[in-house]
């Protein structure tokens, strides 16, 4: 399948685009190609924009035509990619794959999509999502669900899973997600690609549409270690439209990966290790640590003491946040307005009841209570001191070591429908994940196995907040010493669902 | 209350009263966006733009110089300012608050703990106290007509400053006093352009009525607010007409109902607009979009070393400094372009500075009153005053023409000397020239001189008048009165 332009990697494409082996329009109508022979069986995508795509293309391939030295173009120059449809993007349809945006133009575009313009990428389209990025399976979607390209039975996880199968299955070569409690790399893990969560500040979340304003990071989705590292060297860095992001430096993360971990201090939490987790999960990831090990890491294992509070304080603070953030979809500016209102009050009512889906409307419903006179005490503010001290064990756990090694879920991949109407099984597919949203570090998923089914196993590797060169150099070496990144679904050998 | 609080009876009950004002900040731009903040007439939202409109994904960016301005306003009114303070989100709907919450702060304001000093009911100094000072957004405005809503954006997210005092008020006269004065002194730092009519300045007051018995048992009574007032008018009259509201509803053994009412200006009344128990819960928290913002001491005491002189402290300076009357003082130092322009045409002029507070106070404002101006919008500079003064004290023309040439030198902009040249009013002290004038008036009224010889010397004015007339004004006072007697007394 490598001889497919569809499967190059971000810097395979790039090295040919350079070398004059390939045009940015070749490599793009390839992908669309793809995308119109498998996504009638994926449904990753919203929206797809091929016009403006391969107009993108065509300026790319007069640049590198131009270039008296292609090799100081932008890396990104010329390679399609795929944005989560909370992210906007000027002038393409964003849904956040909900009813009550169903036709929003936005007229405006997020910071990480004009950095991704101004390197000269190629956007392909808009990518499905949970409802508002409000789930772990893309279930939640008002349109349609995404199907795993590694068994169309099943979710791809979510909420970025249509950004996670579109890379899995050749339908571009990366893609841009939102994490807010796991949402780019349990997606990563179930689809056995690249996801990473950058440190919050790290990527400016202007133009992402918030739904959980303290926990939500843009973290890239690709085929390998390589080209996340490339992708978050073009998103990541201040933006002054964004409060919260962070004036660091930005490394070159690609020049992090030196494949070399010897003496690293690779820590495993005794908590990310429970009852009821997939036993082949765990035996991959207990595999994976060991082949750390092997190549020179130093493996320690620590504690994580209040991991069994993230999941309870996670569902107190982000629907808390969400109840806000969702209020400004009235209908009174854009979106969706409801036209049998006859008063204001019913304008609201009816626009929002009509527009929102089940999960949006349950998590608007937990957050206002938790926010509610005589209750802000005991679960709102509770939860934020329990969350300091979840960011008090990682603070802790990084004395010690350089980098966490866990699973990224519990499971591999489950069947489309299979949790659908258990709100809180579903809520449990990230519950390795969300702990490093509310303590604010970083973290990656990358393949490291397959269970009986061939199903992929994500390996998480958490570091330190703004030490994503280490994972990403972990995570390189590992993908040096194993091939499951090479590894890609069967598409046009399955049945549709 | 403060140790020197005074009691003052209403009826059989003392009134407590506390006063929430908010101010918009004079910036250029809004709180949280580079769209203008200047709004005033423009057309409907063609000041918005996707941060102000609440578009899906936007963030908010404090405006710098609105923190400025709220932190100058603290430090005037003696307050704390808090180097770590918090913005929070205050959560309710409605088609003029675009985000559906409005970004305030609650727990952690920027200000806090200051005072105010006012004249109190019985001309003592009342100390008010100022609980809070803190930065957030305005709203838009909607309008209801016609079975439509129209919402408008433009004033969406402009700076506002809300100022919260402690319940020291006793009066509606005091609650006056203390708009006024905070009015003054918002206008002095510039952060506040005090123009009720554009909504620059909104007024809540809460109030409640308490016998003198439950006073001294450290008691209150149930606390009515009165929303939405839109002039100091409104404030002193809302306060007044629920005082004997109350008072008539406790006198006749009624109880009063925590409410919040609106002052209805037509009817001259307060309505009630909603009661405790509908009353909203905002779900305030933390607003996770900004950081809490940090001020430190160097920066706070930059901004404290930029404070302008403040209306008090003037006041003592020109009654010490210029020998002028309190009353002089505080009629020049009510705006500080006044105390500024004044001071100015003080330093200008060799004679003594009341005499220019007599020109301000007395031609000037009533010239000014009659125009509806502001001093600094007149085409008078101060040195053009300070020269017409030099003009009268020289004698080159006397006072009455003086305030003639002034309201001509406002109209015109010309100054005194050229006005005084092509009108021909400058004095005549010739003596020779003034002696024939008089002359020919005691020639002509020889009755008269008989009866000044008779000993009705009053008749003196009289000729004076009579030469005036003849000279059209314009005669040296002195060289007449001189002639006059020479003539009459000296023959």
């Amino acid at each position: 399948m490598a001889d497919e332009l569809y499967s190059l990697t971000i810097h395979e494409a790039a090295g040919m685009l350079r070398r004059g082996e390939l045009s940015s329009v070749a490599l793009t109508e390839a992908v669309l190609d793809r995308v119109v022979a498998v996504d009638n069986d994926v449904k990753a995508y919203l929206a797809l924009t091929p016009e403006a795509a391969l107009a993108d293309a065509a300026a790319a391939d007069a640049l590198f035509a131009a270039a008296d030295d292609p090799a100081r173009l932008p890396a990104l120059l010329g390679i399609p990619l795929a944005v989560k449809d909370v992210i906007l993007v000027e002038g393409v349809p964003t849904t956040c794959g909900s009813r009550i945006l169903e036709d929003f133009m936005p007229p405006y575009e997020a910071t990480v999509t004009a950095k991704l313009r101004a390197a000269g990428a190629v956007i392909l389209g808009k990518t499905n999502t949970d409802e508002f990025a409000m789930g772990s399976s893309t279930e939640n979607s008002a349109y349609f669900t995404t199907h795993n390209p590694w068994d169309l039975s099943r979710v791809p996880g979510g909420s970025s899973g249509g950004s996670a199968a579109a890379v899995a299955a050749g339908e571009c070569l990366g893609a841009l997600g939102s994490d807010t409690g796991g949402s780019v790399r349990q997606p990563a893990g179930l689809c056995g690609v690249v996801g990473l969560k950058p440190t919050y500040g790290r990527v400016s979340r202007y133009g992402l549409v918030a739904f959980a304003s303290s926990l939500d990071q843009i973290g890239p989705l690709a085929r390998d270690v390589t080209d996340a590292a490339l992708l978050l060297n073009t998103i990541a860095g201040y933006d002054p439209r964004d409060s919260t992001s962070m004036n660091v430096p930005v490394p070159d993360y690609r020049a992090a990966l030196t494949g070399d971990v010897r003496g690293l201090r690779v820590g495993v939490p005794r908590e990310y290790f429970i009852d009821g987790m997939q036993p082949q999960v765990e035996q991959a990831v207990r595999a994976a640590i060991d082949t750390l090990a092997a190549l020179g890491a130093e493996v320690v294992e620590i504690r994580l003491p209040n991991t069994e509070h993230a999941l309870p304080v996670y569902y107190l603070i982000a629907p808390a946040e969400a109840s806000a953030n969702l209020a400004r979809f009235d209908g009174v500016r854009y979106g969706l307005r409801h036209p049998d209102a006859e008063t204001m009050w019913q304008g609201y009512t009816m626009t929002r009841g009509a527009g929102f889906g089940p999960e949006v409307k349950r998590r608007i419903m937990l957050g206002t209570y938790a926010l509610s006179a005589g209750y802000y005490d005991a679960y709102y503010l509770k939860a934020q001191q329990v969350r300091t001290l979840l960011k008090q064990d990682f603070d802790q756990a990084f004395q010690q070591v350089d980098v966490i090694a866990c699973p990224t879920s519990p499971t591999t991949a489950f069947k489309i429908g299979e949790k659908a109407d258990d709100p809180l099984s579903m809520y449990l597919a990230d519950v390795f994940t969300l702990s490093l949203n509310l303590a604010g570090n970083c973290g990656l998923s990358l393949p490291c196995g397959f269970d009986a089914a061939g199903l992929p196993i994500g390996l998480q590797l958490i570091g330190p907040a703004f030490g994503e060169g280490t994972i990403l150099r972990a995570a390189h070496a590992y993908e040096q010493a194993t091939d499951w990144h090479l590894q890609r679904p069967m598409l046009n050998n399955m049945p549709a669902d | 209350m403060t140790a020197n609080s005074t009691v003052v009876a209403t009826g059989t009950y003392l009134a407590v009263i506390g006063m929430e004002v908010h101010a918009q900040l004079q910036t250029a731009s809004k709180m949280f966006c580079s769209c203008s903040a200047d709004y005033w007439e423009a057309a409907p939202n063609s000041h918005v733009c996707p941060v102000c409109l609440a578009m899906p994904g936007v963030l908010p960016v404090i405006n710098e110089h609105a923190v400025e301005q709220t932190v100058r306003s603290g430090l005037a009114l003696h307050c704390q300012i808090a180097p770590f303070s918090v913005f929070a989100r205050k959560n309710y709907s409605y088609p003029d608050l675009p985000k559906g919450y409005q970004i305030s702060q609650y727990e952690l304001p920027l200000c806090h703990d200051g005072f105010l000093v006012i004249d109190g009911d019985d001309g003592q100094p009342r100390r008010i106290g100022i609980r809070r000072a803190h930065l957030e957004e305005d709203t838009g405005k909607t309008i209801h007509a016609d079975g439509v809503s129209l919402v408008d954006l433009n004033r969406a997210g402009v700076p506002l400053m809300e100022i919260v005092t402690e319940s020291d008020l006793r009066s509606a006269d005091e609650a006056y006093r203390y708009l006024v004065k905070l009015r003054t002194i918002l206008r002095y730092l510039g952060v506040n352009s005090g123009d009720m009519e554009k909504g620059a300045m909104r007024c809540e007051v809460n109030l409640s009525l308490r016998t003198a018995e439950q006073a001294a048992r450290g008691e209150y009574g149930v606390k009515v607010e009165v929303k939405n007032l839109n002039s100091f008018k409104a404030v002193r009259d809302s306060i007044a007409y629920e005082v004997a509201r109350q008072t008539a509803l406790l006198d006749s053994g009624g109880t009063v109902q925590q409410v919040t009412m609106g002052w209805d200006e037509d009817r001259r009344r307060t309505i009630m607009q909603r009661s405790k128990e509908s009353s909203e819960d905002y779900r305030y928290f933390p607003e996770p979009d900004l950081p809490p913002l940090e001020l430190s001491s160097q920066w706070i005491d930059g901004v404290r070393a930029s404070l302008p002189e403040l209306p008090d402290a003037k006041v003592e300076r020109f009654t010490g400094e210029y020998a002028i009357s309190r009353l002089d003082a505080e009629a020049l130092t009510a705006e500080r372009s006044v105390a500024e322009w004044f001071e100015d045409a003080v330093h200008a002029y060799s004679g003594p500075p009341r005499e220019v507070a007599n020109w301000v106070t007395g031609e000037l404002f009533a010239l000014l009153n009659a125009q509806e101006g502001d001093i600094t919008a007149l085409d008078l500079s101060p040195d053009d005053l300070a020269a017409l003064l030099t003009l009268v004290d020289t004698g080159v023309i006397n006072r009455n023409t003086g305030k003639r040439v002034l309201a001509e030198m406002i109209s015109t902009g010309q100054p005194p000397e050229v006005i005084i040249d092509a009108q021909g009013l400058a004095q005549v002290s010739d003596e020779a020239g003034l002696a024939q004038i008089v002359d020919s008036v005691l020639a002509a009224n020889p009755d008269a001189v008989t009866k000044y010889h008779d000993g009705k010397t009053s008749l003196l004015g009289w000729f004076m008048g009579q030469v005036m007339k003849e000279t059209r004004g314009k005669a040296n006072p002195d060289v007449v009165r001189g002639l006059l007697a020479e003539r009459l007394d000296h023959r």
